[in-house]
């Protein structure tokens, strides 16, 4: 069926060879592949926008055909990096443990173990218990599992309470809103067991590797990441793509008419909300590692804002066009933020970008909303239609 | 003929407002209907408590050969027990091709996974063509809905409800905005469609209902004020007074 | 301080020193004892000094305890001094007359702590009715302060002749106090414990609390004494807490902690076994302690005190409270006065918080209500409306640039601060949300990039410090009605400028033209745009409006928060639940939404003080609930914004 799907779709298949090439040379040139013509830290840039671009494809999905403006997706991007950045946690520190206790004449018992590596852990906020949510930390596939559980049973609790009472529009962009704000204010608590505004840290060595190097893991990782936005993105293609787009789409153009043809929206926009938020799990379970640390400013309301913001410049309702304005915007925003661009001098007044970088994305973001809704992926319409 | 729709004593109020007052109507299957009525005589309301849409205070609404209560149920179900409900605004999704528009209408397993994994069939496409021939959009079927003429869009939304193959039709305004000739096409597409199925057509429009020749029921304040053929229910002093007094006024 | 009132006292004094008696005799025949005091020797002088009755007596108490006595070393004469460098000016203790000395052969009295407690004391009899009512005033805060036995008979003894009313009922209050601490007889104790039993002052609690203090004890059974409550292991305290107790108490042996049996095995390892079982294998607890046992058996070590015996002793032994007072009676009096005490406590805290959650509910309903009025009648949301806010601040902490006079400097600031965010307004409808009528969401994406922009500009125009907005001197300081019940005049202020908002925003909604247009487009803007209402210019004022109000409440805002580029963010969340929960369009569901939020955050801060992040994280999922039953707030709206 898949197969079928593929020849069906143009874009599917050329955005496909776009990444595999993209995803070759950037191994050919990495510092890995020994030719080091792409240093360590922008492979590892590369491999963080492409996370990056999952989530936004995701948002895309939920946002430009479901037309649930979801402002609560990086949440649930983050939670899928801390339920990774727990295992990465506690099996180094555990690592480090053991191997300093093992100098003791007497083996050490398994509560002094988990004594010291909860003190080490949880020192920073005053504690050694391992609090209940570290139950399963010790095991990577079930912290696996929960990247993909707790993302998709939040989504699914929140969605429908709120989709069953109808909760719609701007209501319910507030409540996803009021949803993130609840939960990085928990995460900001010291007692929340996952160490306050200190957050996970050290997540990009990886327990069992400490003898490769980063340029191999960061290699390694953007691979998986590649792979991870190929893999979503035919998914979300597929799903699209069918019946099962034909619905969404009219779910947002008009939720009545599709009501009355018998179709429970409820259900549809539960299916989609939950599918998207596991997705944005894995996204920020693969990003994390990437990044080295995630603490709860990192799920702030206005991270998901900004997640909106690249999917409304790249064009909703088009899946490459997610991905165009997720890599698009990140990777300007740290191009500028970081220094990279050059001042502008006035005269007058030198513009230092970075501190107006956030104005010009502002502003810029206020027209392509006015003048340009279809996005940068509106664009390509006119290239498309051109042959035909 | 049966008895299919049976809606007794139903009252709504919104806010003070009696938009339904103690109404009963019955529908049976076959049958053409047609409901006119003053602006604010309920006609909209009455839809859309049968539809599911607004919950009465007061009656029941009971349907098909097992007297289903449709009370409680959501817009979905109700839908699902075969009742189609055509607007007022044509609404079709104009973002997508006519062909979309009607597949998706069709008879088929409405849940999420069987939509997820639905793969389209020979009879799927049949039907499709057949709707389309029946509704006059045969040569229009890769067009974008949103790119079609009010008239295509009005017929387009009826052979939506067509594919999916209800037992009763609630059409609100058809002719809404129609040239005479698309009028009479949307008059023969309804009447072909009552030689089956209970079909509920609301207007507006006399010539249009003269033209369904059918059983008629006048609607005032929420209520039935008479009922029977046009010829029957225009001699009625009370409509003449109420309805037609007004539209001669 | 004292001393200028000393010398005020004295020259006040000095017309009728010619008929008295002198002090420096009195002093010259407690000489010793006045020069080198100790706690016991110095009473002897206080009692000759007090029993001459001189009215230099005062001053002269004040300046030994602040040494300001100078004693000559040749003849033994004392006299007030004060030095400077090496130069002593020098005052007759009783003439007054002056004289200026070289330090050389003068001793300076420096009576040490103990002392000067056993001078005060005796100072304050003198205090206590001293004409001067700043000396009577600093005597009774002196014994408030240490409050002491033999303080009570001369309090007692004052109370009669103090003309001062205020002042009378505060001695009163004071010698209730020193009353149920001291009083000799158990009826008079009790009757001063009765009478606080209405006094809800810090002090009434700490001298109620004072006199209910306990000691924690163990004994094998348990002992004649007016015991508070005895303790049941494992209900009132755990086994570990009751038997550290017994520890503590040298009743039991110290438990052995599982490091210090680590140790204790490492350190009896013999060819690589302990008490016979391998290292190797005591990586587990059960292990140690069985190789433990084996070496506690050879008596190496201490034997193991297992949870068995820990529950054991406990069991064995009574665990209770005994008061330091040992009359059951005066403690049942405290007890009960201390209940009924804490009772109206609460009362007054319920009050106190209320007030708070009030004034809290002023300023969400200011942050919200412009907000309120443009989701209302346009259906957009502003996500720049906490910019607004945050405009509104800067626009108050530029005018006291210019403007020095705090007061004069807010009344300008209000005004303009509503100008230039409705200007703000205007302008950004005139530019964006025109053009984005009908798609809310695109709205909702655009203010907020509008936020972004306008916060970063915010940001490199006055730096990323919070600027002061500083409030008149009149609005400094609380007002208090209680210890326990006091409210800030600022909050006063924010709460009678959101009154004035809530009347006049409904007196423009229902009495003037634009209101009745607005009202008009809000409910249904087809039939309003028939009968003649241009919705664009009902758009645009309403705009103006909303926005003007949130820069009117971002002067109020900021002159109790710092003034920052990312205040508005702060607020504008709280906003969007307020309006949400309040129900749309409507002043009065923004009023019940605010006052909801309001008193329903400062409940939970309240039953969870110490983590004022979890009461926002309950708040938020508060409200996300709260829209499940009541998906259109609490005043729920009719016309355009109910119709989707």
């Amino acid at each position: 069926m898949t197969q079928g799907f593929l020849v069906t779709n143009r874009s599917v298949r050329w955005f496909l060879m776009a990444l595999a090439l993209f995803t070759a040379v950037v191994a050919f040139g990495s510092e890995a592949s020994g030719a080091g013509l792409v240093s360590t830290s922008l492979v590892k840039t590369l491999g963080k926008t492409l996370c990056l671009c999952l989530i936004a494809v995701a948002m895309d999905v939920v946002w430009g055909y479901c037309g649930i403006l979801s402002l609560g997706h990086f949440a649930f991007f983050g939670i899928g990096g801390y339920a990774v950045g727990m295992w990465l946690m506690y099996a180094r520190t555990e690592g480090i443990v053991m191997s300093s206790l093992q100098a003791q004449t007497i083996p050490p018992t398994p509560a002094e173990v988990s004594d010291a590596i909860g003190s080490q852990i949880f020192g920073v906020v005053g504690s050694s218990d391992f609090p209940m949510i570290w139950a399963f930390a010790h095991s990577l596939p079930l912290q696996l599992l929960m990247v993909v559980l707790v993302p998709g049973f939040l989504a699914l609790i929140f969605g429908w309470l709120a989709f069953r009472s109808r909760v719609t529009g701007v209501y319910l962009s507030i409540l996803t809103q009021a949803m993130t704000l609840a939960l990085s204010l928990y995460l900001f608590q010291n007692d929340s067991g996952l160490r306050g505004n200190n957050g996970l840290s050290g997540l990009q060595n990886i327990p069992g590797f400490e003898q490769t190097s980063q340029a191999t893991i960061s290699l390694v990782f953007f691979l998986a990441s590649a792979l991870a936005l190929g893999l979503g993105y035919v998914l979300f293609a597929w799903v699209v793509a069918g019946k099962m787009g034909s619905v969404v789409k009219g779910i947002r153009d008009n939720e009545a008419r599709v009501r009355f043809l018998g179709y429970r929206v409820e259900g549809y926009k539960l299916f989609v909300f939950t599918l998207t938020a596991v997705v944005s799990g894995i996204a920020g379970a693969l990003y994390y590692p990437q990044a080295g640390i995630i603490n709860p400013a990192e799920i702030a309301p206005i991270a998901s804002i900004y997640l909106a913001v690249w999917v409304a410049i790249g064009g909703r309702g088009r899946l490459y066009g997610a991905v165009i304005g997720a890599a698009l915007v990140s990777l300007l925003s740290s191009w500028f933020t970081g220094g990279g661009a050059p001042d502008v001098n006035l005269g007058f007044y030198r513009i230092q970008w970075t501190d107006w970088w956030l104005v010009l994305l502002g502003l810029s973001f206020v027209c392509v909303t006015l003048f340009f809704p279809k996005g940068i992926g509106g664009l390509f319409d006119y290239i498309v239609r051109k042959p035909s | 003929m049966s008895s299919l729709l049976e809606v007794s004593g139903v009252s709504k109020t919104f806010d003070g407002f009696r938009a339904i007052n103690d109404l009963s109507i019955q529908i049976n299957e076959p049958e053409l209907r047609a409901i006119i009525g003053p602006n604010g005589a309920g006609k909209t309301t009455f839809m859309d408590i049968v539809t599911g849409k607004t919950k009465p205070d007061v009656g029941r609404v009971v349907w098909g050969e097992r007297n289903e209560s449709l009370l409680g149920l959501s817009e979905a179900e109700i839908a699902n027990k075969g009742i189609g409900r055509k607007f007022q605004k044509p609404t079709v999704f104009e973002d997508q091709t006519v062909r979309q528009n009607l597949a998706m209408a069709l008879k088929n397993p409405r849940g999420p996974f069987a939509v997820l994994f639905h793969r389209k069939t020979e009879e799927g496409a049949a039907r499709i063509e057949e709707i389309a021939a029946e509704i006059g959009l045969s040569d229009q079927l890769t067009r974008t809905a949103g790119e079609l003429s009010h008239g295509q869009k009005q017929w387009l939304e009826i052979g939506m409800l067509l594919a999916q193959d209800p037992r009763l039709l609630l059409v609100d305004e058809p002719a809404a905005g129609m040239t005479a000739e698309e009028r009479e096409k949307t008059t023969d597409i309804l009447r072909r469609a009552a030689q089956t199925r209970a079909v509920v057509v609301v207007e507006h429009d006399m010539e249009f209902v003269r033209r369904l020749d059918c059983k008629v029921t006048v609607l005032h304040e929420g209520h039935v004020l008479a009922e029977g053929s046009l010829d029957h229910v225009t001699a009625d002093p009370m409509v003449i007074d109420v309805y037609l007094g007004r539209s001669d006024a | 301080m004292l001393r200028i009132l000393a010398a005020l006292i004295l020259s006040l004094g000095f017309a009728s020193l010619g008929q008295a008696q002198d002090l420096q005799p009195v002093l010259q025949s407690h000489a010793s004892e006045i020069a080198k005091p100790s706690r016991s020797s110095v009473s002897t002088a206080l009692d000759a000094l007090v029993a001459s009755g001189l009215p230099q007596v005062t001053p002269f108490l004040e300046a030994w305890t602040d040494k300001g006595i100078w004693q000559r070393d040749a003849d033994g004469v004392f006299f007030y001094g004060s030095a400077k460098g090496s130069d002593l000016t020098l005052r007759d203790v009783d003439t007054d007359a002056e004289t200026v000395v070289t330090t050389n052969g003068y001793t300076e009295l420096r009576p040490n702590g103990g002392v000067r407690r056993v001078i005060g004391t005796a100072l304050v009899q003198f205090q206590l009715s001293d004409p001067d009512i700043t000396r009577r005033l600093s005597a009774i805060d002196s014994i408030a302060r240490r409050p002491d036995a033999d303080q009570l008979e001369p309090l007692l003894a004052s109370i009669d002749g103090e003309a001062d009313r205020a002042l009378k009922a505060r001695k009163i209050q004071l010698a209730n106090f020193l009353s149920a601490s001291f009083a000799p007889t158990v009826a008079d104790r009790i009757t001063a414990i009765d009478s606080l039993s209405r006094d809800t002052s810090i002090e009434a609690r700490a001298v109620l609390n004072q006199i209910l203090s306990t000691k924690s004890a163990v004994a094998t059974t348990l002992p004649e004494a007016n015991i508070a409550r005895t303790l049941t292991p494992g209900d009132d305290l755990t086994v570990a807490e009751a038997y550290d107790r017994l520890i503590a108490a040298d009743l039991a042996p110290p438990v052995i902690p599982p490091a210090a049996i680590r140790d204790a095995l490492a350190a009896n390892i013999i060819d690589g076994r302990v008490g016979g079982l391998p290292t190797a294998q005591l990586g587990t607890d059960a292990a140690r302690a069985q190789a433990y046992a084996a070496l506690a058996a050879a008596g190496t070590v201490a034997p193991l005190v297992t949870a068995q015996d820990q529950t054991a002793a406990a069991a064995q032994h009574v665990f209770y409270e005994v008061y330091d007072q040992d009359d059951a009676a005066i403690t049942d009096a405290a007890r009960a006065a201390l209940t009924s005490v804490e009772t109206r406590v609460a009362a007054a805290r319920f009050a106190d918080l209320a007030l708070d959650a009030l004034s809290l509910a002023s300023i969400y309903f200011l942050a919200a209500i412009g907000l309120a009025i443009t989701f209302g009648v346009m259906g957009v949301i502003n996500m720049a409306h906490g910019e607004f806010i945050m405009m509104g601040a800067y626009t108050g902490y530029v005018v006291q640039q210019f403007v020095p006079d705090y007061t004069l400097s807010i009344i300008i600031a209000l005004p303009l601060a509503f100008a230039v965010t409705f200007a703000a307004g205007v302008t950004m409808e005139r530019l964006v949300i025109r053009h984005l009528y009908h798609r809310p969401l695109e709205t909702l994406l655009a203010t907020f990039g509008i936020s972004i922009a306008l916060q970063q500009l915010a940001k490199n125009i006055f730096g990323t410090q919070a600027r002061p907005l500083t409030s008149p001197g009149w609005l400094d300081g609380a007002w208090v009605l209680s210890d326990v019940i006091q409210i800030s005049y600022i909050r006063i202020a924010i709460f009678v400028l959101a009154l004035l908002f809530l009347g006049l925003i409904i007196l423009i909604l229902n009495r003037t033209r634009l209101g009745l247009e607005v009202r008009a487009v809000t409910q249904n803007p087809g039939m309003a745009a028939s009968m003649g209402i241009d919705p664009d210019r009902i758009n645009m004022m309403t705009f103006g409006l909303g926005s003007g109000i949130a820069g009117i409440a971002g002067v109020a805002i900021g002159l109790y928060a710092k003034v920052t580029s990312e205040m508005g963010a702060d607020y504008i969340v709280q906003s969007f639940m307020t309006v949400v929960v309040g129900g749309v369009g409507n002043v009065w569901g923004t009023l019940a939404g605010a006052s909801l939020i309001g008193f329903l955050q400062k409940g939970i801060e309240f039953l969870n003080p110490s983590n004022t992040l979890a009461a926002q994280t309950y708040m938020v999922l508060f409200i996300i609930l709260f829209i499940q039953f009541r998906p259109k707030g609490i005043v729920a709206q009719k016309g355009r914004a109910a119709a989707d």
